[in-house]
């Protein structure tokens, strides 16, 4: 059997022009798919950062919520309800909001800031300059060391500098899990803090994050907040409902789809066609060879292994392609968001068997139908 | 007897439309025979041809080849009853322009799982034997008709068959080279065990034949014994 394979190999690779073609349109397709949906996957795991940063396994939120930066306020009683409820170990208020830090050169620079409980500080983030006692210094703000740092011209420990109007000082430097998505600079300062910073409207609490006892009271603290009127979601179900607001409430997972599937159709058309003019270049021999004694079966391994082995080529020189790109943009652009996922690659692999298998499919209609008469009277 | 076949019959189409290519012919192979089909074009050589070489199922008749019922056989075995036992030269050749001279000739070692690297070896062998030593890396398309006419001889020959059918073997060549590859095969690849069946209508090498089977309409019209040569 590997002589067979040998020879569908030669008659492949030899034919230069139509097995560059092949490759070509397959590792277009590949490279275009990975690179939409690596956009889209970085995206979303940027949308949903803070969610990931904070790491509350709950999250109450007004039921309007559907994306982390949009928060609305909440009453306090919410997060008074919150902590009767049985099964819930602790419950938290968070702050999320916008502000404008102005820098030593004059200019200004939106910010996000979130503000943490006082007294438990949950949700704080890793320092890797600073102590996070420091935050109820006078003025302090801890600044999130990610993409968007230098925005604010990367302040160490002490830098001043003004936010909406008033004196702030960095008296730490974090690191966290996840850059957002909005491309500002994020700041943590205690939720009193951030309140008095930042005007707001009558309810200043975005999130009531809470630790359950177990997992196992998740579902009840669920529904018993929903009878208040709010919404309780684990952070998987946040994080989820995040991405199915860019998915589906904005342009953007449209675009999305319509781009891959347009690669999809570009790479299948470039492929299938090149494939199938290389099989009736070929047609003839493959009804000698038919002739000479070949059975149809190993004409079909013949051909699925031709367009396996280009397949599973273009695969490979696709992701490399694609890989190396993003890698070059983010050494370029270190807020590039894209990531490219195992779903990614499974759907990229998918495309290609897809377009590999249709591609055989009609040259081994084309190559099973040949009489081998036909050739023999020439 | 090499090759008995009974009665054959083949048609084209239905009705009206019907072509009689081959009407109830009967035909005997030697071994050691060296046998011509002559007639003109459209006579039916090429139909007969391909129903007593395992190609073309008949509408009629049998075929025993070495007392195998060839057409009482499934498509697999068919094949492999042509791929052991049958060594076919086509009138275009048929080599594959991206494979090697030497790849070619080995295809029906490789269809019979032999060994890549074997198959190779034994191929250049058979390329030697028709003198092509020289030629065996370079692709077919570099060679000369008659050079081209020797690999597919020597792909037919690679796998040692009992039965060497040729259709039209000098067609594309000029006088001195057919002559001269038909000379080969009467002398060097026809033996004692082995049975050679040539289409053709080139009178210049009916010499070389043992016998002639006329072919008009479809129909055997005349055998001709060719005692000249006749060993
Ligand atoms: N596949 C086919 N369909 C229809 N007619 C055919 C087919 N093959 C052969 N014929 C007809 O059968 C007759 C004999 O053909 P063939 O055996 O090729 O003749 P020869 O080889 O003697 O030139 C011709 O009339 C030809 O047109
Ligand atoms: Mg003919």
């Amino acid at each position: 059997m590997p002589g067979l394979f040998a020879l569908a190999y030669k008659l492949l690779v030899n034919d230069r022009a139509k097995f560059t073609a092949l490759l070509i349109g397959i590792t277009f397709a590949v490279f275009l798919i990975l690179q939409m949906t690596s956009m889209f996957a970085g995206v979303l795991k940027r949308a949903s950062a803070t969610v990931v940063n904070v790491g509350a396994k709950v999250w109450v939120m007004d039921p309007s919520v559907n994306n982390v930066v949009s928060s609305i306020g909440m009453p306090d009683y919410v997060e008074d309800f919150a902590r009767s409820i049985p099964g819930v170990a602790y419950a938290v208020p968070l702050y999320s909001g916008a502000a404008l830090a102005r820098l030593p050169d004059g200019s200004y620079q939106p910010v996000s800031v979130l503000g943490l409980d006082d007294t438990s500080l949950f949700g704080r983030p890793e320092l890797v300059q600073g102590r996070i006692e420091d935050i109820y210094a006078d003025n302090g703000f801890v600044i999130v060391d990610d993409s968007e740092y230098p925005k604010l011209g990367s302040p160490p420990v002490g830098a001043s500098f003004e936010l909406n109007d008033r004196a702030a000082r960095i008296v730490g430097v974090a690191r966290v899990a996840s850059s957002t998505l909005f491309g500002i600079p994020t700041l943590y300062t205690t939720y009193s803090r951030a309140v008095q910073y930042i005007p707001s409207t009558r309810f200043t609490t975005a999130y009531v994050l809470i630790e359950p006892k177990s997992p196992a009271d998740v579902p009840v603290i669920q529904r018993q907040i929903g009878r208040l009127g709010y919404l309780a979601l684990t952070s998987d179900q946040f994080i989820k409902r995040i991405a199915n607001f860019y998915t589906y409430k904005t342009g953007l997972g449209t675009n999305i789809l319509l781009m891959t599937v347009i690669s999809f159709m570009v790479g299948l058309s470039i492929s299938g066609q090149t494939f199938y003019s290389f099989i009736i270049e070929n047609l003839e021999k493959f009804g000698a060879l038919k002739a000479i004694g070949a059975k149809g079966r190993e004409l079909v391994l013949m051909i699925l292994f031709q367009a396996t082995f280009v397949s599973l080529t273009g695969f490979g020189l696709g992701i490399g392609l694609s890989t190396a790109l993003i890698a070059l943009a983010k050494m370029r652009l270190a807020s590039y968001a894209a990531v490219i996922t195992f779903d990614n690659l499974a759907l990229a692999f998918v495309m290609v068997i897809i377009i590999a298998g249709v591609s055989s499919y009609v040259g081994v209609r084309r190559v099973l139908r040949i009489e081998p008469f036909d050739i023999f009277r020439g | 007897m090499a090759i008995e076949a009974r009665g054959l019959a083949k048609w084209f189409g239905d009705g009206a439309a019907r072509t009689d290519a081959v009407r109830d012919v009967s035909v005997e192979v030697r071994l050691g025979e060296m046998l011509y089909i002559v007639g003109p074009s459209g006579s039916g050589k090429t139909t007969l041809l391909s129903m007593i070489s395992g190609i073309l199922r008949p509408n009629a008749g049998s075929v025993r080849v070495e007392g195998v019922d060839i057409w009482g056989l499934d498509d697999d075995a068919l094949a492999e009853f042509r791929l052991h036992r049958i060594g076919f030269v086509f009138q275009d050749y048929h080599l594959f322009p991206r494979l090697s001279t030497a790849e070619n000739v080995a295809i029906p070692l490789i269809l019979r799982r032999r060994a890549w690297h074997e198959a190779l070896v034994e191929a250049r062998r058979l390329l030697g034997l028709v003198g092509l030593e020289n030629r065996a890396e370079l692709p077919p398309v570099k060679l000369s008709g008659g050079e081209q006419q020797r690999v597919a001889i020597a792909r037919a020959l690679v796998g040692e068959p009992d039965v060497l059918i040729l259709d039209e073997p000098t067609a594309s060549l000029d006088g001195e080279t057919g002559r001269s590859i038909v000379s080969f095969i009467r002398n060097d690849v026809l033996s004692a065990s082995r049975a050679i069946v040539v289409v053709t209508h080139d009178a210049r090498i009916s010499e070389f034949a043992h016998r002639i089977l006329v072919m008009e309409d479809g129909r055997l019209t005349a055998v001709r014994e060719n005692h000249a040569h006749a060993s």
